[in-house]
């Protein structure tokens, strides 16, 4: 057998190397993702992302029990930054969800971002289809702790949960773009912390401001994730949004534009791999680098000419 | 093809010293490794189980409340049940030398003492993997 059906057939180690089989870029990849693929689309993504220190993780491991109270299983891919330096990262959120370990309806997976500067790795969209096809109901994707404008999780998630803390900022950060446009549900963790109140009214006005969209306006929600409080409700608002934005078409919408992206960015990627082969045969590209710099030639007409004789 | 080293540091057992596992596991981060940490005062099935989710090429067991003639053939045992016969399994921390070849014979690759130099373990990897 190989592993994608081993993974279909309920196999904890395939789903395991099917995920290594992808980060790695192994031989058997594309072929692994090809079988999957009919098995895909089932499961509801959450994104939580926020900034470093605002409790994801924490919150993550909390939504996750709450879920497999509700008879849910739930696939967790936790993204920690890799260094730029050394190519190693700390992969150390599974430390706030170490209960979960022993509980074979949750599978949990640290990834680095390998170079990927959106807060997710390069791999992380395939990796929740491999979770996915595995049949986890829920996938939980915990981004790195971000700052204004790491929003690649918009491409992975059906629901995004943008975690913030009290004590961060003035009002002035509140009305910036980035993080705080893509969030379907709002959660205010450390609501027992100083500040909640002012940052919560923030909040809100930021959001009465911003009616564009749709006609989903998203909840804010207080928390006190390491004591378990207002995950429930948290729940609750998160299932208001996949049932609102399914009846809305919205859901559809996101995933079409999903599935147009991942699309384009796989023919953008073979195409180019197969381009960059062709012009490093006999060291034609280095010859057509030198005419460029030398102002010979310049770069607009010798990439259309390469265009031109791939495409011919 | 991007192949990237992944190791789990664990502590199993109950002793809650991870002052040295912390360290270990900076160097190994510096070293370009992949480095996942499941923090204090783990079972070896959780050790086993989170190897088995993280797909890890290499296992790391710190240990100091000696308790590792038991801990370590277990987590040896659980890890390979799992399937996974590769993964190259290293421990290190207050061990006698006395205990060494036993720890050997159940299947743990090599034992690192105190006054080890993380260099010595990051080649000892890069050699094994």
């Amino acid at each position: 057998m190989d592993i994608a059906e081993e993974l279909l057939n309920g196999s904890r180690l395939a789903l395991s190397r099917a995920i290594t089989a992808v980060e790695n870029e192994h031989d058997n990849a594309v072929d692994i993702m090809q079988k999957l693929y009919a098995h895909t689309g089932n499961a509801h993504v959450i994104g939580i992302t926020g900034p470093p220190g605002a409790g994801k993780s924490t919150l993550t491991d909390k939504l996750a029990k709450e879920y497999r109270k509700q008879g849910k299983t739930v696939g967790i891919i936790a993204v920690d930054p890799t260094s730029p330096f050394s190519g190693g990262a700390i992969l150390g959120d599974r430390i706030r969800m170490n209960d979960l370990t022993l509980d074979k309806g949750v599978f949990i997976r640290s990834m680095g971002t390998r170079g990927s500067l959106g807060g997710l790795s390069r791999k992380t969209a395939e990796t929740v289809k491999i979770m996915d096809a595995a049949g986890h109901d829920i996938i939980l994707v915990e981004t790195v702790g971000v700052g204004q404008s790491e929003v690649d999780i918009i491409k992975t998630a059906d629901t995004i949960i943008v975690v913030l803390v009290p004590g961060l900022g003035d009002d002035i950060q509140a009305i910036k773009a980035g993080i705080l446009e893509i969030g379907d549900v709002f959660a205010i963790n450390k609501a027992d912390h100083e500040g909640v109140d002012r940052l919560h009214t923030e909040l809100e006005m930021m959001l009465d401001l911003n009616q564009q969209k749709t006609e989903w306006r998203p909840p804010v929600k207080r928390v006190i994730a390491n004591r378990g409080e207002g995950i429930t409700e948290l729940a609750e608002s998160i299932a208001q949004q996949i049932d609102q934005s399914k009846q809305s078409g919205q859901f559809v919408t996101r995933r079409k534009e999903r599935t147009r992206s991942e699309l384009l960015v796989m023919l953008d990627e073979l195409l180019g791999r197969h381009v960059r082969n062709k012009l490093s045969v006999d060291g034609k590209i280095d010859k057509l680098v030198a005419s460029v710099e030398s102002r010979v030639r310049n770069p607009y007409a010798v990439v259309n000419e390469i265009i031109a004789s791939v495409l011919r | 093809m991007e192949k990237r080293v992944r190791i789990l540091v664990a502590k199993p057992g109950l002793d809650g010293h991870d002052r040295g596992a912390k360290v270990v596991a900076r160097a190994l981060r510096d070293g370009g490794f992949e480095v996942v940490y499941t923090g204090l005062r783990q079972t070896p099935e959780q050790i086993a189980e989170a190897a088995l989710q993280e797909d890890v090429n290499v296992i790391a067991l710190s240990l100091l409340s000696g308790a590792h003639n038991h801990l370590f053939p277990r987590i040896v045992e659980l890890i390979r049940a799992n399937g996974m016969n590769d993964v190259l399994i290293i421990g290190g921390g207050v061990i006698p030398d006395s205990d060494i070849a036993g720890l050997k014979a159940a299947g743990i690759a090599e034992v690192f003492t105190p006054g080890t130099s993380t260099t010595t373990i990051i080649d000892f990897i890069n050699a094994n993997v």
